[in-house]
């Protein structure tokens, strides 16, 4: 019996029961649309947070105050970090030559005001080359000033969205807001930029870093943002970097953050998050194994006389047993493909319903979920075939007596 | 051709065993003509099933063509039920999803004919009983006479050297009986060896001899056209069956 021919035997006799066959399908079907669904909803959000990472930018090194430990060790020992001040970045721009642009940035919150009107915002300092590092455009008037980082002016750049709700009617440059308890000239409103890290880039006041550390009352600089020349080696840089603060503070004290090292770390929790799921939604697929076997335990006992028959025909055991296990094969298969069409449709839908989330099936998922649905049938079918091959031809053919 | 030894057959029903076949001595020629008779239970079809390599005797040998069957292995049991043996039975036992034809190619696709072959093959088969328009009709477009007629094209087509009949008749009117006895006479006549299981003395009555069956044993041997009535074979059976069942 070729292949071919157990193939054509196989889909008389399933074609024969259209509706039990379908039913049977969509056991199987719902669960690979689980697998690729659920899968497809956690690569859009391992998409998403990498979207919002990438806005980093590749070629940045981030450099925050303390010292991370992920090797272990008990917290609080070791004392307090040194600060990161803002010789440290002057340090680095000049001792590190694939140092492109190095941008110390202090953060706080702050209330800005003009007349009767005030916002809570996230108040930046920074330097001019903030703007370049953070790809920033303006709509109005100009960035920080190309000076001394320590001059510290009493000079603000807006968000656009702190721009529109202090200034509704008219031009904010060269207006006058207050921040805190002091007052600023407003020399230029920044382009919409949307969110990046979570951060709402509209909402904020940029004003010069030495400013901004004086009015915050810090000694520190939140971080320091690096920006590496291209076709430079990042991991060299990085190493040199903490080399050289290593020498400035006498000891490590630093972070160093790179848009690899941060995507590296949030992937690989959501992966493991995406296979837990995904392992939860095969076990629908077991369930759905359980269904075919059911069916096909079934159709076994139903075509008693059929097995009886083929074998006063010449049928052998493994003739019987490859028919009976084709057919359960073929079923899954089948449910697995209605499966995948349907999976890959939802998670369409998804993308339209909600296009920050770009949902789509990651290949090994999709291969993992057709896999085990046709693995589920071969294996759920093993035992019926197995009792139809066992079957005597006597008992069988009288049963159809 | 065919020759038992001390054949028994025991099946095991709810741990006591029953004894559906004792001690049948029997040797059939090539090209015979044998009607096998008994009452319910007498161990016809057990016999039948013993012959076509369907069940394999508890106790006695079986010589089929000079080869022992209890020698065999179940896969070259399967070549000789494939290419030796043809069997008919009396509720036809076509496949009911397949059309006529297919239904007689499927020994031949068990058998590994290649596919360009079969559909002639069966084409013949079917034409030899008459049936070749009806080749694309599903059996349940088919009248009874004519699905023992494909059932029978079915059990020949593989041109095996014994044709086993399980009471060819008995699901059929006396017209269609008639036309299919017809056919088996033709198929004997060009050297098929019959066995026949039937209650019908008038089927038996075509055979060349006839062998009664009664409680697992042989009760009597007869020349075929000594069969006269009915009533004649019943006596032997009512007689025998009386006795309690072993």
């Amino acid at each position: 019996m070729s292949p071919s021919d157990v193939f054509v035997f196989t889909w008389r006799a399933l074609s024969r029961h259209g509706l039990r066959t379908v039913l049977s399908l969509i056991g199987v079907a719902i669960g690979v649309t689980a697998v690729i669904l659920l899968t497809a909803l956690g690569e859009g959000a391992r998409r998403y947070v990498i979207d919002q990472f990438a806005s980093i930018g590749s070629n940045l090194l981030i450099v925050i105050p303390g010292k991370v430990e992920t090797t272990g060790g008990v917290p609080g020992v070791g004392g307090a970090p040194n600060d990161l001040t803002l010789a440290d970045a002057e340090a680095i721009e000049r001792r590190i030559s694939a140092a492109r642009l190095v941008a110390p940035v202090a953060a706080g919150t702050e209330t800005v005001a003009f007349g009767a009107r005030d916002r809570e915002v996230a108040l930046i300092g920074s330097t001019a080359v903030f703007a370049e590092v953070r790809e920033l455009s303006m709509a109005r008037g100009r960035f920080l000033p190309d000076d001394d980082a320590r001059r510290g002016s009493a000079v603000a750049v807006l968000g656009r969205t702190v721009a529109d709700e202090l200034f509704p009617d008219r031009n904010p440059l060269g207006e006058v807001v207050r921040i805190g308890a002091w007052r600023f000239r407003v020399i230029g409103v920044l382009a919409s930029q949307g969110t990046q890290l979570g951060v709402d880039v509209d909402d904020v006041v940029i004003v010069p870093v030495a400013t901004a550390m004086r009015m915050l009352n810090r000694t520190s600089l939140f971080r320091v943002m690096v920006s590496v020349a291209p076709g430079a080696d990042l991991e060299l840089v990085e190493d040199h970097l903490i080399e050289l603060l290593a020498e400035r503070h006498d000891e490590e004290d630093v972070t160093v953050l790179t848009q690899d090292s941060v995507v590296g770390a949030i992937t690989g929790i959501l992966d493991v998050l995406n296979l837990a799921v995904a392992a939860i939604a095969a076990i629908s697929l077991a369930v759905a194994g359980i269904g075919i076997l059911n069916v096909m335990l079934v159709s076994v006992s139903e075509r008693t006389a059929e097995v009886g028959l083929l074998k006063a025909l010449g049928a052998g055991r493994r003739q019987i047993l490859a028919v009976f296990l084709v057919e359960a094969t073929l079923l899954s298969t089948a449910g697995g493909l209605v499966g995948l069409g349907l999976g890959y449709a939802l998670s369409l839908v998804m993308v339209q319903l909600f296009p920050a989330l770009p949902a789509s099936p990651p290949p090994w998922a999709v291969a993992a979920a057709l896999g085990l649905a046709i693995a589920v049938g071969g294996l759920f079918g093993l035992l019926p075939a197995r009792r139809a091959a066992r079957l005597e031809p006597v008992d069988a053919l009288r049963s159809g007596g | 051709m065919i020759r038992l030894e001390g054949i028994g057959r025991t099946f095991d029903l709810g741990g006591r065993p029953v004894h559906a076949l004792v001690d049948v001595d029997e040797t059939i020629a090539e090209g015979e003509h044998v009607a096998i008779m008994g009452p319910s239970g007498s161990g016809k079809s057990t016999l039948l099933n013993v012959l076509g390599c369907l069940d394999r005797p508890s106790a006695g040998s079986y010589y089929l063509e000079e080869r022992e069957v209890a020698t065999l292995s179940e896969s070259e049991l399967d070549v000789v039920r494939r290419h030796r043996i043809g069997f008919v039975f009396q509720s036809f036992h076509l496949v009911g999803r397949l059309s006529a034809v297919e239904n007689v190619e499927l020994p031949m696709v068990f058998a590994d004919v290649p596919r360009r072959h079969r559909r002639r093959r069966a084409l013949d088969a079917l034409e030899e009983v008459d049936l070749s328009r009806r080749a694309d009709h599903r059996p349940d477009q088919l009248s009874g006479g004519e699905r023992q007629r494909v059932a029978l094209a079915r059990a020949t087509v593989m041109r095996p050297a014994i044709l086993l009949a399980d009471e060819p008749t008995g699901n059929l009117d006396s017209k269609s009986g008639r036309q299919v006895l017809d056919l088996l006479d033709r198929l004997n006549d060009d050297g098929l060896t019959l066995v026949v299981v039937t209650h019908d003395p008038n089927v038996a009555r075509r055979a060349d001899r006839l062998i009664v069956l009664v409680d697992g044993r042989i009760a009597k041997r007869m020349p075929a056209d000594e069969i006269h009535s009915l009533d004649e074979l019943f006596s032997v059976q009512t007689e025998k069956s009386e006795e309690p069942a072993s």
